[in-house]
């Protein structure tokens, strides 16, 4: 369309400009801080925080915790998307324009209903006991953590799902099942290797934000947990140790880092 | 519209909060410096506003009015001197701190009658463990920490801290959710001071807290009040002055200053060193200390006032006759306040903090 690099670099410079101030320039900032001191001097003392027992353990719970709920939604998303796709398309929209609606929401806001759905004189124990059944606590456990994470992360794993089986050629399909391919078959054969770049960016969609949080654990955990991303908010905003909450974001940068390489190694189309 | 397009389209409608939110998260402070103002930095809901607009009518200063919700977040916006704040209402170990930085200067009494005539002695007493010579602060409001309990379901006395590690009671018990104010408890029933500075004896403490655990409901800060009026809980450890708050809301609660000691904790008014309305800080500071603002603010908050006129003007006998509000003194003799302990140790008990929490 540009036909000129002049004016093809023109437009290219606001996301250069806001690529350096937002991201580049912060991330300096962070790596800077992470391997110095208070004093300023160089340190890889508080990168080597993370093996003491109270951070490391912290990032050991946020490891498994978002592992677990970007299971959860792998295997929640995937029939969904599968009927999602077989409706006709603008039934499909619909529907898809449902699930990413909540994300309109603020994640605080709806966090914070589960949380009056989950308390103990909560929205749900005050259904069961009109049943006369028994009450079920799940507030302020690890359970309910991984819940809120499936809740808020859902749609970022149906989404692209959706859009990588929806670029299925159905053809391709219904050869399958004239060659004879059971149901089964056709999907661990066809669909899945074809969806798989859609399936790996949900993962890494739910799986970093599932890591990082510290919203969702501090409001439904009861403030029993500590997960990485808390332990990080509270050292730049409590403690005021910055060297070391942003030694912290390293660490868990690393992780995100590894995601991500396995993302670009699976998922060879554009994203 | 194509997958591609679809897929983009998709894409940009559920990102488009996100930057929504970034903007509507982010506030600016006000830089455009008024001629005959003063900057008060004060916790979150602390004060009623009525009394700011009448200082303002009465003294035409404008009152530039920013509100913090812990000491450990107002603490570094005044260190880095990012804003100038004039009047700052920290509390005890806090205002220690704030000192010992070299970020808050002397008051000039003369230019606080009110405070002078009206500030009980004891309290400018118990503010000499933080301020020694009573130099930088007036306080403002003081309270205990004690334990709030539902008579119904709680049928023994409660009297002691010791119950807080009672197996009865299961699930149904509210901690602070600091280092601080959750390491006191167990170092006070162990017979330390709450200013203990011997590790050994802060990681028995935190032992206990760690076999406490599994009976604790959650570790909350201020939705413990919330939580304790809807009977979601049967005991929890708050602030007396939410007690007073918490009895108002619900019959069934009761408070109790355990007999191993508590923390007797005071917020009082400072200006810091950098203010630039020094006389308008004093003035500001003087008029919350006249008794008819007081009692505004005391009936607003429900926090125990440090001024000694306020009582006889309170005409809710709710408040006037609580124990809560205007306790025995006998209560708070000998209560320890907290006090600044250096950066390590601080950086010590919240180590032991964190521990406590991901056991």
């Amino acid at each position: 369309m540009f036909h000129s690099v002049t004016v093809r670099n023109l437009f290219l410079a606001p996301f250069v400009i806001w690529a350096g101030i937002f991201i580049f320039v912060p991330l300096i900032f962070i790596i800077w801080y992470g391997v110095t001191d208070a004093a300023g001097e160089f340190s890889l003392e508080n990168l080597a925080m993370i093996f003491q027992t109270e951070f490391f353990r912290s990032l050991e719970m946020s490891v498994l915790l978002a592992f677990v709920s970007t299971a959860v939604c792998l295997i929640l998303a995937y029939p969904l998307c599968l009927i999602l796709v077989e409706r006709a398309k603008s039934a499909g929209l619909i529907i898809t324009l449902l699930f990413v609606l909540p994300l309109w929401m603020n994640t605080l806001l709806s966090t914070m209903a589960w949380q009056t759905i989950l308390e103990k004189n909560g929205i749900l124990n005050q259904i069961l006991r009109l049943f006369s059944l028994p009450d079920f606590t799940l507030i302020n456990t690890s359970a309910a953590v991984v819940l809120g994470m499936i809740y808020n992360y859902l749609p970022y794993m149906v989404l692209p799902l959706y859009v990588a089986l929806s670029k299925i050629d159905t053809s391709v399909i219904e050869a399958a099942k004239d060659l004879g391919a059971s149901t089964w078959q056709t999907f661990l054969k066809v669909i899945l290797p074809l969806s798989l770049p859609g399936a790996v960016s949900g993962v890494t969609m739910v799986f970093i934000p599932a890591l990082t949080t510290f919203a969702i654990s501090a409001l439904l955990g009861g403030g029993k947990l500590l997960l990485i991303g808390n332990v990080i908010e509270q050292e730049f905003t409590f403690e005021y140790d910055w060297n070391l909450g942003a030694a912290l974001s390293i660490v868990l940068m690393i992780f995100i880092v590894l995601n991500m390489i396995l993302t670009f190694i699976f998922d060879k189309e554009e994203i | 519209m194509t997958n591609l397009n679809l897929k983009k389209f998709l894409l940009i409608f559920s990102l488009l909060p996100i930057p929504l939110s970034l903007i509507s998260g982010c506030s600016f402070d006000e830089d455009d410096t008024e001629e005959n103002a003063v900057y008060v930095y004060n916790w979150g809901d602390y004060l009623d506003p009525a009394t700011i607009e009448k200082f303002e009518e009465e003294t035409g200063i404008s009152v530039i009015y920013d509100e913090y919700d812990t000491n450990e977040s107002m603490y570094p916006r005044i260190a880095e001197g990012a804003v100038h704040y004039d009047v700052i209402c920290p509390s005890d170990y806090m205002i220690q701190k704030m000192i010992a930085n070299d970020l808050l200067q002397p008051l000039d009494f003369e230019k606080l009658p009110n405070a002078k005539k009206y500030i009980g002695a004891d309290f400018f007493e118990q503010s000499k463990m933080f301020d020694p010579e009573n130099k930088y602060s007036v306080p403002y409001c003081w309270g205990t920490v004690g334990i709030m309990y539902n008579k119904n379901l709680v049928e023994e006395p409660v009297d002691s801290w010791k119950i807080l590690w009672d197996e009865k009671y299961k699930n149904e018990i509210l901690m602070q959710d600091s280092s601080r104010d959750a390491l006191m408890i167990p170092l006070k029933l162990m017979g330390r001071s709450l200013n203990e500075t011997d590790k050994d004896e802060i990681a028995k403490a935190r032992d206990m807290l760690i076999k406490q655990k599994p009976l604790v409901q959650a570790y909350v800060v201020d939705e413990a009040k919330d939580k304790l009026i809807s009977g979601e809980a049967a005991l929890g450890v708050v602030f007396s002055g939410e007690a007073l708050m918490i009895m108002l809301e619900n019959e069934d609660m009761d408070f109790a200053v355990p007999k191993e000691g508590t923390n007797f904790w005071i917020d009082s008014w400072v200006i810091a060193r950098d203010a630039e309305n020094v006389d308008n800080a004093h003035k500001f500071i003087d008029f919350m200390c006249r008794p008819e603002i007081a009692v505004i603010n005391f009936d607003h908050l429900g926090y125990s006032t440090p001024n000694i006129a306020v009582r006889e003007l309170e005409k809710d006998e709710n408040y006037k006759n609580s124990p809560v509000a205007f306790p025995d003194p006998s209560i708070y003799e000998n209560q320890e306040t907290y006090q600044y302990l250096g950066n390590e140790m601080d950086r010590f008990y919240n180590r032991q903090w964190m521990r406590v929490k991901v056991e």
